[in-house]
């Protein structure tokens, strides 16, 4: 009783995460109330379009927030402690060395005028102490994990691929062997062959380093091929959470369902996607109630009035008022 | 030819561009190289279809986009426009008429807008620039004709505003809009939604669609993703290192590929639903080369998990492997 099992204490846990960003004259709600834990070795998804608030989780987890950011509530644990997310200072033995992020333009990410190998062994240099010698070494093993010749490590960035220079960015995140990773969109920028050449390299890396991801994207497609469960987000909070085959098979929140509708997917039959009405909303004049209900077909009264709480649903979450107990006055509502 | 069905038609189009050598090649006498971005292919579109071209980056597929909007000069071949040649025809005036029948719309809407400008300026701009309207009532009539048909309503209300306060969606509407202004009957449309939310995405292909329905507008959908080409088209081509590799309808191209190229892209494109029938070959190594150095006889060969002898040799030409259906594999025979 007393000893928990370490293989279900969750590695990460996100409790109740809010952030604003302070903007001229107002202040913006980028997430509220996000929650989730994360195992070790587990990956999980954050899928959203932009302004749903996927990437500033995914750097508040980080501890890379921009100054004009302040989490207004919760907090992060590792480990079962709290992280200083707010405090640079006090983040820095956390990041690259436990939580590592790769970031999704690498050709801004690297320096163009170091060679690929003294940048991946910069980390190793500065957080590991390793003498050059070491560093060097350590980089090379690093380039033959990602799949590239070690003797490739003289390039510069400018010399490689697009899809090479995202395996150098990988190979600098595992620079200090963390157990984290966040994928900022890693793939979003190659073509498709390169994108399931590097979706397969995360894959195997996770499945022998143990290491747990964390996948922001905004293509669902590409969570059905790398992750175990899958967090969709709208307006700053997460609507929808549950394993892979769960969303994909039956999807609960109407969010999710129109979003897997425009996918195109030619194993179904023609043809035209449906699209989904409207625009996302803005975070700054955010809709009253559920953030979806403008755009939603099913929207009822409640919707307008409510947010929806996101409750456990079957193996995962969901935050909708259909799937939540419904007053008598509600249905009415719905059918009128 | 009695093609009369065709609006556009490349005959062998060929871009190569010189790369500019170094001091040293110079001085030695090294013949500088060439960059074969499109590289002989042979393209027809009807009027009122839509012919999706697919490739990576560095197949040379914006390249052809850029050829028939007359913004790149090709180096060999022919581009017949209702029949007519247009290869050579250059100039501001003279192409006038030319870019009232053709109109791109490019990739990134957060460019290819002028900040400085608002909603109806933007749409105005080409019907000023090409004198299709005579007054303001007419010109205020067309923008707003444009901004309804690209799903901006009630256009009244975007006249007087800037790029910066739309969203992502709106502004490629607007992109959008102004290639409609003028009423072309071609429209290229290079990548026009990958920069979008996939919620945003269908909203713009079901304007695109809607063209052609309502006006007979012909469309080439330039992209880099089959299954959205799939979604929209009549015919995909399949575009590798700046030469045709397969063409055919939609549908057989999507479930009846015959090139190994166009099996390893649908392989590779990842899909929420896993089909039985997938990766039936391995899946492809390394990158596109460079079109700096085209490798010899199959330009896929070096890649191909299917490459035999012959490959490495000749160049396969494109062979009819069905109704319509051509690819440019020796396997294919």
């Amino acid at each position: 009783m007393t000893d928990f099992s370490k293989d279900n204490a969750p590695l990460l846990e996100v409790d109740r995460l809010s952030v604003d960003y302070s903007l001229k004259a107002v202040s913006a709600r980028a997430i509220e109330n996000v929650s989730f834990g994360l195992r070790a070795g587990e990956a999980v998804a954050l899928v959203g379009e932009s302004g749903s608030g996927k990437t500033t989780t995914a750097m508040a987890i980080a501890g890379l927030l921009s100054a004009n950011a302040l989490v207004s509530g919760g907090e992060v644990r590792y480990r079962g402690e709290r992280l200083p997310i707010d405090d640079d200072a006090a983040m820095r033995p956390h990041r690259w060395s436990e939580t590592s992020v790769v970031f999704q333009g690498a050709m801004n990410a690297l320096n163009p005028v170091h060679r690929i190998i003294k940048q991946i062994a910069e980390p190793c240099r500065l957080k590991l102490r390793m003498s050059r010698g070491e560093a060097t070494a350590r980089a090379r093993e690093l380039l033959e994990l990602v799949g590239i010749p070690a003797d490739r490590g003289t390039a510069y960035p400018h010399e490689l691929s697009g899809g090479m220079r995202q395996r150098v960015m990988i190979a600098m995140a595992l620079a200090c062997r963390p157990s984290i990773v966040i994928g900022d969109e890693p793939t979003t920028a190659l073509d498709v062959i390169t994108q399931a050449q590097i979706l397969k390299l995360l894959g195997d890396l996770r499945s022998r380093l143990n290491l747990a991801l964390i996948l922001i994207t905004h293509d669902l497609s590409v969570v059905a091929e790398a992750c175990d469960r899958v967090m969709i987000m709208y307006s700053g909070r997460i609507v929808e959470d549950g394993t892979v085959g769960e969303i994909f098979a039956k999807p609960k929140h109407p969010y999710t369902k129109l979003l897997i509708d425009s996918i195109p997917n030619p194993a179904k039959g023609k043809r035209m996607i449906r699209p989904i009405p409207g625009d996302p909303p803005n975070l700054v004049s955010r809709p009253s109630g559920c953030a979806f209900h403008p755009r939603c077909p099913s929207a009822m009264a409640v919707c307008t009035t409510e947010v929806p709480s996101l409750d456990p649903l079957g193996c995962g979450r969901v935050a909708c008022h259909l799937h939540q107990s419904l007053t008598q006055e509600d249905k009415i509502a719905a059918h009128a | 030819m009695p093609d009369t069905g065709d609006i556009l038609r490349l005959e062998n189009l060929e871009v190569h561009f010189p790369i500019q050598g170094g001091l040293f090649d110079r001085v030695l006498g090294r013949p500088a190289g060439v960059v074969r971005a499109v590289d002989g292919i042979d393209l027809t579109i009807g009027h009122g279809e839509i012919v999706a071209l697919v490739g990576e980056s560095g197949s040379g597929k914006t390249t052809v986009g850029r050829v028939i909007t007359k913004l790149a000069q090709p180096t060999a071949g022919r581009l017949l426009f209702e029949g007519a040649d247009m290869t050579s025809v250059r100039g501001l005036s003279a192409l006038r008429p030319y870019r009232h029948h053709v109109q791109m719309i490019f990739q990134d809407a957060y460019q290819a807008l002028n900040s400085r400008h608002t909603v109806f300026d933007i749409v105005a701009e080409p019907l000023r620039s090409l004198r299709l309207v005579e007054n303001d009532a007419q010109l205020t009539e067309r923008v707003s004709e444009a901004l309804a048909a690209a799903g901006l309503n009630p256009p009244g209300d975007f006249f007087a505003r800037f790029p910066h306060e739309l969203s992502g969606g709106q502004r490629q509407r607007v992109v959008i809009a102004g290639a409609l202004a003028v009423r072309p009957e071609l429209i290229v449309a290079d990548e026009p939604v990958s920069m979008l939310d996939v919620s945003i995405r269908a909203q713009i292909l079901q304007v695109l669609v809607d063209l052609r329905d309502k006006h007979n507008m012909a469309l080439l959908f330039i992209t880099h993703d089959l299954p959205l080409a799939w979604l929209i088209a009549d015919r995909i081509a399949v575009l590798y290192l700046g030469k045709l590799v397969e063409i055919g309808s939609a549908d057989e191209i999507t479930f009846n590929p015959r090139h190994p190229y166009t099996v390893a892209l649908r392989d590779a494109t990842p899909q929420i639903h896993t089909d039985a029938d997938r990766s039936k070959l391995p899946a492809l190594q390394g990158e596109v080369p460079s079109a700096a150095r085209v490798p010899k006889g199959c330009r896929f060969h070096p890649r191909c998990p299917l490459a035999f002898d012959r490959c490495r040799q000749d160049e396969p030409p494109a062979i009819e492997v069905g109704p319509q259906h051509l690819s440019a594999c020796w396997l294919a025979n």
